[in-house]
């Protein structure tokens, strides 16, 4: 008995000096970002800036940065500079929630802008929902803004079910075909996109004939494609990302087939032109307007312009959608403190509802209090692939 | 079904059956010199792929040189990995050198995903890509590579075993580790071999898989296992029953996306994976008759 009382001892004792330990760091840090005559608004992010997922989170992550900047120089909210805090989530939910929780509990910020993937900014939902502070998700999975908790969380990506209905559109309206095959990856992302379909296709009268799957590894897919080439489709479906839909396409084209190629948002970059070579002309897929600037009219073509100087002149690249998508939350939040002139959860997030035709570069947003997806249809644009490169479908 | 349609099946599960009975050699190998399973044998055909892709596009070898130079890299990592993991551990537990194994692939893949990044990576066809008309059914010059291979390396093996004093060391390796020891046969040297002969299968896979569905850092871990079940379905101790497992594995595959349902492909197979080793524990071909030497 008397081990097990000193052994308790030991071990609160233990729990009270890095109790201390924490609470010394945070006020040294909180006392040294008191130049400003205000206090600093602290803002939380957490993004994938390494891991599998860091060809999105990285481009987050310098956006980000470089936004914050921008709104200090000039004169920062109200006279109050932004103060960021930026966390790395290794492209896994289990280190998003830990990353979360560190930054309302310790940093105290105000809102957090997370995540880069879906997995993660459906994950750290819970948490921000308790502590009653907007989020700010960047990924497009249809269940973030869709299952509860959902009222402290908008997104700036656009929705899964968005892309879906812009598809959706095309084979109906442009292509007007009226029977389709889908052929999806087994991942989330592939079962996603295949329930939006089957819910929304119909609606639009086309007629899915054929629903086939590939693991995200495989090294053939062309028994798949002869089952579907055996039935009467007129449009073939590619739900996934890389590599998957390039070796659906390579494959296609060894089988003789002639269907027309839709992708999804998830073939959006460089790396699916490069993978399926020649078997990528023709290939059409939804996608934001920054990939394509000349898509985007009037002032939200400038928005991008401006964008897009910016970012090459600090970073020496071009910014790809997912940049996007960071500067359109860290905008949209700015100017909802802006308006709000507070740092209260309930009053922020009640300001982002009320955002509406703010320009960016996702597109056109309107939140509203059942609607805390932004965009819809309008703001992506159909692509083509030719001659290895992009082009708008008209 | 038309028969088109069925034959077509049948050339796409040739195609990846053979890739996963290169793979599945590998296993039979190095489990027949050491009795270790070599869990870092996927990380040699994702090796070998994007060791060919940077000599072939960063290097620009013409590519039958960069894919042959890749497999002979790949065959000297694999001694190298022997030399440094496998053999100071001789006298330690086959378990200890199985988990050295899976730390080496978790090692190699972690190191080719700093060396290469993250993003798929692919090779051009050996011999273009116009696909060949076969009885209504298409076949890729890139598939009939793969399968040629596969037969050629399955005949020059057999030879090699049959014909050659170190084949049939090897052999005799397997049969019984001491005897062989007792008879003079320098069985480190054989355990060697092994490691390198499988590395180099490996490798060949990899080079022969990347301008089919390309490559990347993370295939390893995948293609080890479609290799090891194929070999697991053959008999582990055959080379022959690796290459019929992993061709009925491949088969098998492609059949019940045809027959049943695509999503259920993997699960498919594995189920009759258990099955087969439930009615026949040692595989398809297992069972060994034990020759004289």
């Amino acid at each position: 008995m008397r081990k097990w009382i000193s052994i308790l001892l030991v071990l609160s004792l233990a729990l009270f000096a890095l109790g201390c330990q924490g609470s010394t760091k945070e006020a040294a840090s909180s006392s040294g970002t008191t130049e400003a005559n205000k206090e600093p608004y602290k803002i939380g992010a957490v993004v994938s800036a390494t891991g599998p997922s860091s060809p999105l989170g990285l481009p987050e992550k310098n956006t980000l940065e470089l936004e914050v900047e921008k709104i200090n120089k000039a004169g920062g909210i109200n006279g109050h500079k932004l103060e960021l805090i930026i966390e790395d989530d290794q492209s896994d939910a289990k280190n998003a929630v830990t990353a979360v929780s560190k930054l309302i509990d310790k940093e105290k910020v105000i809102a957090v802008i997370a995540a880069t993937i879906s997995p993660s900014s459906i994950a750290v939902k819970p948490e921000i929902a308790k502590a009653k502070i907007p989020q700010m998700a960047m990924a497009a999975g249809i269940p973030i803004t869709q299952d509860d908790p959902k009222e402290w969380v908008f997104r700036t990506a656009n929705s899964d079910a968005v892309a879906v209905q812009k598809v959706i559109d095309y084979l109906s309206k442009d292509l007007k075909v009226k029977k389709i095959a889908i052929l999806s990856d087994t991942n989330a992302f592939g079962q996603s996109g295949t329930d939006e379909f089957k819910k929304l296709a119909p609606k639009a009268g086309l007629d899915i004939v054929i629903v086939e799957r590939y693991q995200t590894q495989d090294t053939n897919m062309t028994a798949q494609l002869t089952k579907i080439k055996g039935t009467d489709a007129e449009a073939l479906v590619v739900w996934g990302t890389n590599p998957g839909p390039a070796q659906a396409a390579k494959n296609m084209k060894e089988l003789g087939m002639t269907i027309p190629y839709v992708g999804s948002h998830g073939i959006a970059n460089k790396t699916f032109i490069q993978l399926a070579g020649g078997a990528a002309e023709g290939v059409v897929f939804p996608a934001g307007k920054v990939l394509v600037p000349s898509s985007a009219k009037g002032e939200q073509a400038e928005v991008i312009n401006k964008f897009m100087s910016d970012y090459k002149a600090k970073y020496n690249e071009n910014p790809n959608s997912f940049a996007g998508h960071a500067y359109d939350a860290i905008n949209i939040l700015a100017e909802a403190l802006k308006k709000a002139g507070t740092s209260d959860g309930v009053k922020l997030r009640d300001a982002i509802e009320k955002t509406s035709g703010f320009v960016g570069i996702t597109g056109i947003f309107n939140y509203s209090k059942d609607n805390h997806d932004g965009t819809g249809a309008d703001d992506m644009v159909m692509i083509e692939i030719k001659e290895g490169k992009w082009v708008e479908k008209k | 079904m038309q028969f088109d349609q069925f034959l077509q099946y049948l050339i796409s599960g040739l195609t990846s059956g053979s890739i996963y009975a290169l793979i599945a050699l590998g296993f039979t190998l190095i489990h027949n010199s050491t009795q270790l399973i070599n869990f870092a044998q996927g990380e040699f055909v994702m090796l070998g792929g994007l060791i060919a892709v940077s000599l072939y596009s960063a290097v620009g070898l013409p590519l039958v040189v960069a894919v042959l130079l890749s497999v002979i890299i790949v065959t000297i990592i694999g001694i190298v990995f022997e030399r440094t993991a496998i053999r100071p551990l001789k006298n330690t537990s086959v378990i200890t050198l199985i988990i050295v194994t899976v730390g080496a692939s978790i090692l190699m893949k972690n190191i080719a995903m700093i060396l290469w990044g993250r993003d798929a990576q692919a090779l051009p066809t050996f011999s273009g890509d116009k696909p060949i008309q076969f009885l209504g059914a298409s076949v890729t010059p890139q598939a009939i590579w793969v399968i040629l291979v596969t037969i050629a390396t399955v005949v020059l093996l057999q030879l090699f075993y049959k014909r050659t004093i170190i084949g049939k060391a090897m052999k005799a390796c397997a049969i019984n580790p001491s005897a062989a020891r007792l008879m003079g046969i320098n069985t480190s040297s054989i355990v060697m071999l092994s490691f390198a002969l499988s590395a180099g299968f490996g490798a060949m896979a990899g080079v022969l898989i990347t301008p089919i569905s390309m490559t990347s850092y993370s295939v390893g871990g995948f293609l080890g296992l479609k290799g090891f079940a194929g070999a697991v379905l053959g008999g582990l101790d055959n080379p022959v029953g690796a290459v019929v497992g992993g061709i009925t594995l491949g088969i098998l595959e492609s059949l019940s996306i045809g027959f049943i349902d695509s999503g259920y492909k993997d699960a498919i197979a594995f189920l009759i994976l258990l099955m087969v080793l439930f009615i026949r524990p040692s595989g398809i071909l297992g069972a060994r008759v034990r020759e004289k030497v």
